[in-house]
């Protein structure tokens, strides 16, 4: 593709976004008690009251100094609860989930009104970042470090995490680790393939694609995310966090032979709340390519209900995921 | 004897403050540079917060960019001061604001009270140094730099280029031999006069104001001038990256740096808490040091550069997916394909499992679905045996497999059934090894007893694919290791080329195979070809069966042979 070409597409995604600023209303903004050089995360939600109080506390230990969160119109108290949380600045949207690309549109105008030059960290409230050395260093560590070797984007492979037996049988508790019941995950399934017109890597894989998408393998949903950004008002998310513009912030691999650092995002998506979420997203259809995403998991759930396998792995630490070549240290030692 | 303390600040300046105090307590006098860009307030800040200290002093300030002279101006000035101000300092030593103290003040002061008139600097000579970065070396000293590296980069590459091009080359002052070195010194104060009072030191300064990163370059180079007692080795530790980027100390480091021997560690990330803790804790004499062992710590940066420029080789991942060139068509370790062998021997399967010491897979990539050992329908790493799921991408299928599975030597059949777009990855890996009888396939179509005039066309058909293959295997661009027998070869002397698949696949088997397959009864098989021909087919991959051997079976026709077997 001509960098011209992407150049406009660029601009088009940046105006989306500020044509969407209005749909985005304000209810309580505490930006202005923000040390220097925060350390932001960025998220949109719908209806995750009950995973908020351990979202919260997981970022706040990892160094996140503070959360800019869009409220989806929720009606399960998701909203009254961030709004008293005081390192949270909170925005509602009624709009279509759809209709803003997802909610990248707001985050994307988010990320440029109040992000651009701070290391912004984009992720949904069932994903939880880890990279290497993260229990004894803190992002803050990590984001020195890239700054000092130039580097302004970091990629976190997002990682299936499932539980033993049906979902149903272990129900999750507000505030609770959901890695103590979703334990395991799939150590070497996924495929690659290289993005030619953007540049990324395309991964796919895990035990979504194992079990929902064996017959239709390109529709297995993509991996590869970039959730971790020094960001600069020119910049655009071109679907969820999974690629970038301008393409250049997706060479977060390296070609000739090494590792790049890397982490993963655990994905706490398995849980009994899942079958509930689908069942609400299918009547919605406000995701992606139709629902096809959350009909294949219906389908999936009758006939399978169990993602564990012989093979399945048990999460233990980060250490484990670099062994096992899903992440990568890289040259930070 | 006194030691004085020259820092240099632009960052972190809290902690700068809590080492400043840390060595004024011990008795050190310290002078601290701040860069010119640190904001007054800043400064301000610190300034008071060592009011209570007489002997730690601020120099004149400086405006301090990376690879420039501005380096070298800043320590001159700051080591004036601190000979002038402190005349009982008979060393100096230069550190930054992000130095630590690893070892107790009074263990260096002894140090160096024990080696007096030595000057610590790393001090190497051009031709020797191995560490630069960016193949400016001896041209440090020879081009000049105006522009800044950071700020711009293509005016500073340009210029070095053209002057390259013209062959503009600067002399060097007479008496000087450039040497490099780490920038962290202690020199004596005889040295330093020396060096600061020099009748040439307006030349000098003249002459490394246009040298390439002089910081690294003015003291180590001055000091064979002047020095007396030169031990040419930093007393601070200090690690690279391959990009010539300092590495940074974190609270996990702590048991590293404990066996460290150096007496300052730089850089220490500033919010290492536990490593300031630790290192300005008063010293406590009767505390124990494990035993010195800086190795451990070269191995850990060595280690990460490695893995930095080399990686994992066989791994694709998120942040790791070479290109062809540079091992994008590699496994992760050496594997076997065996072609032809499993129409030919009976029980080959089990027999290859129990010589080669190896997980033995059926066919891998069969068209209905994956066959793994143990006829898993998941293996190792949440492999699924979906043929869709393996065939919308083999590659990643194939090294996926054999990574999961490092350690244990991996085998599978292969075939001209088969699908077949992971050939070209095959052909193209190194680790990969292939054993093919050419022409087996017609084994088991021969033995479906069904008639020839039906399987002419698949036996055409699987032998052009399996051509295909061979064919690609004998171009110039193939590594894999390729074994190829045609079926009657093989057939002729089967114990041979079994023995060195054995070799190949285990050569460190230490018994010598005593039991082999048992091979297919192949009475008739050659009349079939015959067969075949007179069907007007043309079987080239078999090889020449002699049709002499069953004569008897090509009078009375395929049909016989068939129930000959």
């Amino acid at each position: 593709m001509s960098s011209y070409r992407l150049r406009l597409r660029r601009k088009y995604l940046l105006l989306r976004a500020f044509r969407r600023r209005r749909q985005l209303k304000p209810v309580v903004n505490r930006m202005a008690a923000c040390p220097r050089q925060p350390i932001l995360l960025f998220s949109t939600m719908r209806n995750e009251r009950i995973r908020l109080p351990y979202f919260l506390d997981y970022y706040r230990k990892l160094g996140v100094d503070h959360f800019l969160l869009v409220d989806n119109g929720s009606d399960d108290g998701t909203r009254e609860y961030l709004a008293e949380q005081p390192d949270v600045s909170l925005w509602t949207a009624t709009a279509g989930y759809k209709q803003s690309r997802f909610g990248t549109d707001w985050m994307m105008h988010l990320l440029r009104r109040h992000g651009s030059e701070n290391w912004c960290l984009t992720v949904d409230v069932d994903e939880f970042l880890v990279f290497p050395y993260c229990e004894t260093r803190s992002l803050r560590a990590l984001t020195d470090w890239l700054d000092s070797s130039g580097t302004r984007t970091f990629s976190a492979m997002l990682l299936d995490m499932y539980p033993k037996g049906p979902m149903h049988e272990q129900p999750y508790h507000e505030g609770r680790n959901p890695f103590e019941i979703a334990q395991y995950f799939d150590s070497g399934n996924y495929v690659i393939h290289r993005n030619p017109g953007l540049g990324n890597l395309w991964i796919q894989g895990g035990p979504r694609a194992r079990l929902y998408f064996a017959d239709q393998p390109k529709q297995a949903p993509a991996m590869n995310k970039i959730p971790l950004v020094k960001w600069h008002p020119s910049y655009a998310y071109v679907s969820s966090t999974h690629m970038m513009l301008p393409r250049g912030l997706n060479l977060v691999f390296e070609d000739s032979g090494g590792e790049k650092p890397s982490g993963c995002l655990l994905h706490a998506k398995f849980l009994d709340t899942f079958a509930a979420k689908a069942e609400e997203e299918l009547r919605r259809g406000q995701h992606y390519a139709e629902s096809h995403e959350y009909r294949a998991y219906r389908e999936g759930l009758t006939r399978e209900r169990d993602l564990w396998c012989y093979w399945s792995e048990k999460y233990i630490n980060w250490r484990q995921l670099e062994i096992l070549g899903l992440m990568s240290k890289g040259n930070w030692a | 004897m006194t030691l004085g303390i020259v820092m240099l600040c632009h960052t972190a300046l809290h902690r700068a403050a809590q080492v400043a105090r840390h060595w004024a307590v011990a008795g050190c006098p310290v002078v601290i540079h701040f860069d010119r860009r640190v904001p007054d307030s800043d400064r301000a800040e610190l300034v008071a917060a060592l009011a209570d200290l007489p002997d730690v002093r601020f120099s004149a300030r400086v405006a301090c960019e990376w690879g420039t002279f501005s380096l070298v101006e800043a320590t001159l000035i700051a080591t004036t001061q601190l000979l002038r101000d402190f005349p009982g300092a008979d060393h100096v030593y230069l550190t930054s604001g992000s130095c630590l103290p690893l070892r107790p003040v009074a263990e260096l002061q002894a140090y160096l009270a024990a080696h007096p008139g030595t000057d610590f600097i790393e001090s190497v000579t051009t031709a020797d140094v191995g560490w630069t970065i960016g193949g400016l070396n001896k041209e440090r000293f020879t081009l000049r730099f105006p522009f800044s590296w950071r700020k711009q980069r293509r005016l500073f590459d340009g210029y070095v280029t053209l002057q390259r091009l013209l062959g503009v080359r600067r002399r060097i002052p007479a008496g000087l031999v450039p040497h490099l070195g780490s920038q962290w010194w202690c020199l004596t104060r005889r040295t330093l006069e020396g060096i600061l009072q020099s009748p040439d030191r307006a030349r000098h300064d003249r002459y490394f104001r246009r040298v390439w990163i002089p910081d690294e370059s003015y003291f180590q180079t001055l000091v064979r001038k002047v020095s007396a007692k030169v031990e040419s080795r930093s007393l601070t530790l200090s690690k690279f990256d391959f990009q010539g980027r300092p590495h940074v100390f974190y609270d996990d480091h702590l048991h590293l740096l404990r066996r460290s021997e150096a007496f300052l560690a730089r850089k220490i990330w500033p919010d290492a808490d536990l490593l300031y803790a630790t290192y300005l804790a008063p010293a406590d004499p009767a505390a124990a040091r494990p035993e010195p062992n800086p190795g451990k710590i070269d191995r850990l940066f060595a280690k990460a550069v490695e893995r930095r420029t080399k990686g994992r080789p066989g791994l694709f991942m998120q942040s790791r997916f070479p290109t062809k060139a540079r091992g994008g068509n590699r496994a992760a370790a050496p594997y076997g394909v065996f072609e032809g062998f499993a129409d030919l021997f009976e029980d080959f399967h089990p027999w290859l499992a129990r010589v080669a010491e190896a997980r033995v897979h059926g066919h891998l990539f069969a068209p209905n679905r994956v066959h793994f050992a143990e006829d898993e329908t998941i293996f190792k790493g949440g492999l699924s045996d979906s043929a869709t799921l393996r065939d919308y991408n083999p590659r990643s299928f194939l090294t996926n497999l054999i990574w999961n599975s490092r350690g244990e030597r991996q085998c599978f059949h292969f075939g001209p059934n088969d699908a077949q777009p992971i050939t070209l990855f095959l052909a193209a890996d190194p680790n990969a090894t292939l054993m093919i009888v050419s022409g087996a396939f017609a084994i088991p179509l021969w033995r479906s007893g069904r008639p020839v005039a039906d399987i002419r066309a698949e036996v055409a058909r699987l032998q052009k694919i399996e051509a295909e293959f061979i064919a690609l295997l004998q171009a110039p661009e193939t590594k894999a290791r390729v074994r190829l027998w045609s079926l009657a070869d093989f057939v002729e002397d089967p114990v041979e080329p079994l023995h060195q698949i054995v070799d190949d696949l285990n050569p460190r088997a230490s018994h010598r195979m005593t039991e082999l397959p048992s091979m297919v009864d192949l009475t008739g098989f050659a009349s079939f070809i015959q067969e075949l021909r007179n069907q007007g087919m043309q079987p080239v991959l078999m090889g020449d069966f002699p049709t002499e051997i069953d004569r008897t079976q090509l009078r009375d026709g395929p049909s016989h042979s068939q129930q000959a077997k």
